[in-house]
């Protein structure tokens, strides 16, 4: 069957479409996560504390499809790499997994009794069902980053050869505090877009002003490990693009320092660790001005940022393997067929666009600040 | 390394795999699937209950029937957060224990969860919000309307989920490419318009509107029997009475539908499901009670339906249906043959262009999963003997025990459902809401419907067992290199931490029941509540 768009095309694209799926997560589920993870610290009574979670109350559950449906495609366009990075981080995922089961339980499950103990439970519930997604998905992605220890058997069965704790080293732990710290950022520009003026505004903004900063800090670092630590991984030349989805049939190879090479092979690259360093300065003084606008925008403007700079620095590999370089998958070799890569393109570009519309209908619907006083009037809040 | 390329034969294939991880794989997978299933109907059922009952309340305007639906949202929402939750973690458990499955069959199963999170998924889960926060925000008809988007969304996403594992029973549309090593699509239409998919549909969705009826109806008969909030109890019930009549008529029958289907792509099922051993001459007889007996291979003290089950499964009278001991002949033949396609994969993997493996392979493909089977006998099937192969071929019979008695029970409370909506919806014609003996049977009932449709899922996954695609991929196969002590790890995890939610959830379940449906402030609990009939707007 000829179809519209050839095979290397289609991958590119859904590499990005992969890209826009992590991305759409931060920006709409990441201020989700971050002020989740600030609800204990910006809010110091109950009738603080349902302020900042009412900020989110009525939108997470949407924004969290975000992340879902980044599972489901990677399924549908990646398999591969679905099924090596999920059943390797196995723990990591547990628990991830768990705390993302606390959120949703947490929002509803708080407001249901008056009981203080009961409500300073699941405040910290919320809490680890903000932080710990936020940590264990920058270290993952700097464990990618490092190369992941697995390798595929002549059937493409994938053996893991790390351990949980193998996962923490100090980059990945750097990655892992820029993740926190930017959804931090992130949730603390929403809260002062959503929270009435008043202390728990207040509190984010000085809390958010510190975490803008340490994101600049922390990106810069993990730079330096990237060219000073010599990670990387190259291709061979003359990789078949269009070829058979089959990692065993194109030459990998461990080359430090190679995630940097893009940026002069493509110097259009740049722009994306400029805009996440950017963003977070940007953030930073929205933040400590009070302009809201300027702080969402640069919180946003700064995980698009980061997130795209390491797919832009592997580019084209997505899951390299460090104990066999020859397992590691790309995006030459690790994508569905020619015809599902196709039919999800085709189903994306009808429903992605309607989501969009809805999505912002729903959160214009909802727009204004949550004050106290409406937490007294309306019965319907958490 | 990096100098060798096409060696896929260079790496090693490992050895047998360690059978407790298959084992404790699938126990996380049942209870995982099962405990996220005890909240998917009452979404399912209750979201389109909601519909009806806001409707009602736009059309007639009346106070009573938004109190009605506030309090039922309610209850939904306590339920919706679980499902959800649980939700997650089913959508990567594919990965972190199904590993290579997901290899092996990601490009045709991947699409529908990813359509199903676009489609239906967002939906339901953007609006949800809308709808319990909008109530001031939105006019009521903009009201019904997000409600409504939120029961489209949750009965669009059984669609998709059931497309999905309607694949699993019946994998249409697709092929092994040895280029690959995986099933790849050729036909996404059969996939999407697989009659097993559409049969699991309608007859899921309609076993959740059941669920959600009984749970309705327990309720307000339990307020009736306490003598409280008799105005939305009576409503409530007769609401609850017609939907649950129309969705049990409907459970029933549309699951004879997928009897039907069965005949096709699983006449192992049906003939584990009903015990029958040999091929009966047509029509076949339906199996009303009996004593399977895994033995003997043949099933005791049996009470037969004359010609019913041939009439059911074949629409016919003169075809017939076979039983476990022809349907295993067939397997071992099938075996047989995969061992041709198997050999001819192994020479593709070294030598891609070899055209004489590549007819070989075209000749014996659809019997390639066949040869896997062997795989938990021998590391390489082309080595198995007489003795391992009919082993084999018997691994293809599920539990049939375990498959006769769910059939039994599932349906039994299937029928039992018609008969109680049935004589619900009379005493709710009749306005005869004070009938003491029902309103306690329809709380004692509550729980039937959640062990039913459990049932029914056992019948569906264990009724596909050796396979986790029919005849494409043994479940063996399909697991993660995990360690028996990682799997423990999550196993006991997710047991410990869905026991207390399980807990709480029921927990707050009561006491929303408790306080009733004037609990919010403003739904004031009306003065002048009238005693006796009222006439219900709802038929």
């Amino acid at each position: 069957m000829e179809l519209l768009l050839d095979y290397p095309t289609l991958r590119v694209i859904w590499w990005a479409l992969m890209g826009v799926l992590l991305i759409g997560f931060a920006l709409t589920d990441g201020f989700d996560l971050g002020v989740a993870a600030l609800l204990p610290f910006v809010g110091r009574n109950d009738a603080e504390r349902r302020q900042v979670i009412n900020t989110i109350g009525a939108t997470w559950e949407g924004n969290q499809v975000w992340f879902i449906l980044g599972g489901g495609a990677i399924f549908a366009a990646w398999p591969m790499v679905y099924a090596v990075s999920f059943s390797g981080f196995y723990l990591a995922m547990f628990l991830v997994l768990s705390a993302l089961i606390l959120r949703p339980v947490g929002f509803k499950y708080r407001s249901k009794r008056p009981d203080p103990r009961w409500r300073a439970f699941w405040d910290w519930g919320l809490f680890v069902g903000g932080f710990v997604p936020a940590l264990v998905f920058g270290v993952a992605v700097g464990n990618v980053l490092q190369g992941v220890p697995f390798r595929l058997d002549s059937d493409l069965r994938s053996f893991y050869e790390g351990s949980f704790l193998g996962l923490f080293t100090p980059f990945t732990l750097v990655c892992g505090l820029l993740s926190v710290t930017m959804l931090l950022t992130h949730g603390a520009a929403w809260l002062t877009i959503k929270a009435d003026h008043g202390p728990v505004r207040d509190r984010a903004r000085t809390i958010g002003s510190v975490t803008a900063l340490a994101s600049l800090a922390l990106f810069a670092v993990g730079f330096a490990f990237v060219r000073f630590g010599g990670l990387g991984f190259s291709l061979d030349a003359g990789a078949d693009i269009a070829g058979p989805s089959n990692p065993l049939r194109s030459g990998a190879f461990a080359a430090p320092g190679a995630w940097l090479d893009n940026y002069s092979l493509y110097p259009w690259m740049i722009a994306a660790p400029v805009l996440g360093f950017l963003g977070s300065a940007l953030a930073f003084l929205g933040i400590r001005m009070g302009r809201e606008p300027l702080a969402f925008g640069g919180s946003s403007m700064a995980a698009l940022g980061i997130i795209a700079t390491v797919g832009l620095s592997m580019f084209p590999f997505i899951l390299p393997s460090s104990i066999d370089p020859r397992s590691s998958l790309t995006v030459w070799n690790s994508s569905s067929s020619h015809l599902t890569l196709f039919v999800m393109l085709v189903v994306t570009v009808i429903f992605l666009p309607i989501v969009l519309a809805y999505t912002a209908w729903v959160f214009k619907v909802l727009w204004g600040r949550v004050t106290l006083d409406s937490l007294r009037t309306n019965p319907d809040l958490y | 390394m990096r100098n060798i390329a096409y060696t896929n034969g260079a790496a090693s294939k490992e050895s047998l795999m360690d059978l407790a991880v298959v084992e404790l794989s699938r126990l996380q997978f049942a209870l995982t699937a099962m405990y996220h299933f005890l909240f998917v109907p009452l979404t399912l059922g209750l979201s389109f209950m909601l519909v009806i009952m806001e409707s009602i309340y736009v059309m007639t305007g009346r106070q009573i029937w938004r109190t009605i639906t506030r309090f039922w949202a309610t209850i939904f929402g306590i339920n919706f957060v679980l499902g959800v939750a649980t939700g997650i973690t089913m959508e990567f458990e594919f990965g972190t224990n199904w590993s290579y499955f997901s290899h092996y069959v990601g490009d045709i199963f991947g699409a529908p969860l990813a359509i199903e999170g676009l489609m239906a998924f967002f939906l339901e889960a953007t609006f949800v919000g809308l709808m319990f926060f909008g109530w001031d925000k939105l006019s009521k008809l903009a009201h019904l309307g997000v409600t409504f988007m939120v029961a489209l969304g949750s009965n669009l996403s059984a669609l998709w989920i059931l497309i999905a594992n309607g694949w699993m029973q019946n994998p249409v549309g697709a092929a092994f490419n040895p280029q690959t090593m995986r099933m790849e699509i050729v036909d996404f239409q059969a996939v999407l318009f697989n009659p097993v998919a559409q049969a699991k549909f309608v007859h899921t969705v309609s076993a959740g509107y059941v669920l959600a009826a009984v749970v309705v109806l327990g309720i307000s008969a339990y307020y009736l029997l306490k003598e409280r909030h008799r105005a939305f109890a009576i409503r409530s019930f007769t609401v609850a009475a017609a939907f649950g009549l129309l969705a049990s008529l409907s459970v029933v029958v549309l699951g004879d539908e997928s009897g039907y289907a069965l005949t096709d792509n699983q006449k192992m099922k049906l003939a584990a499901l009903e015990a029958m051993w040999e091929t009966e001459a047509a029509p076949a007889g339906l199996t009303l009670f009996g004593l399977p007996n895994l033995e003997t291979r043949s099933t005791g003290s049996e009470i037969k339906i004359p010609y019913v089950l041939g009439l059911i499964a074949t629409r016919s009278f003169d075809q017939k249906v076979e039983g476990i001991l022809d349907l295993v002949a067939v397997a071992e033949t099938r075996i047989e043959s995969g061992v041709i396609a198997y050999d001819a994969v192994e020479q593709l993997k070294t030598d891609p262009e070899n055209l004489a493996a590549r007819a070989q392979f075209e000749l014996h493909k659809r019997d390639l999963g066949y040869a896997m089977l062997l795989r938990r006998y021998v590391d390489d099937p082309r080595q198995a003997d007489e003795a391992a192969i009919r082993t084999a071929a018997w691994d293809t019979v599920p539990n049939v025990p375990l498959m006769f008695w769910s059939f039994r029970i599932m349906a039994g409370i299937g029928f039992l459902m018609i008969a109680f909506f049935a004589t619900a919806f009379v005493l709710a014609s009749m306005r005869r809401y004070e009938t003491r003996w029902f309103l306690r049977l329809a709380v004692l009932i509550i729980p039937l419907p959640w062990i039913a449709a459990e049932l029914g899922w056992v019948l569906a996954e264990v009724g596909r067992q050796p396979w986790a695609i029919e005849g494409v991929l043994p479940t063996f196969l399909g697991v993660s290199s995990l360690t028996v002590p990682q799997l423990w790890t999550t196993i006991i995890g997710f047991t410990l931490f869905y026991g207390v939610l399980a807990v709480v959830e029921v927990g707050l379940i009561l006491h929303t029941i408790k306080k009733g449906p004037y609990a919010k402030s403003e739904d004031q609990h009306p003065v002048d509540e009238p005693v006796g009939p009222i006439p219900v707007a709802a038929e």
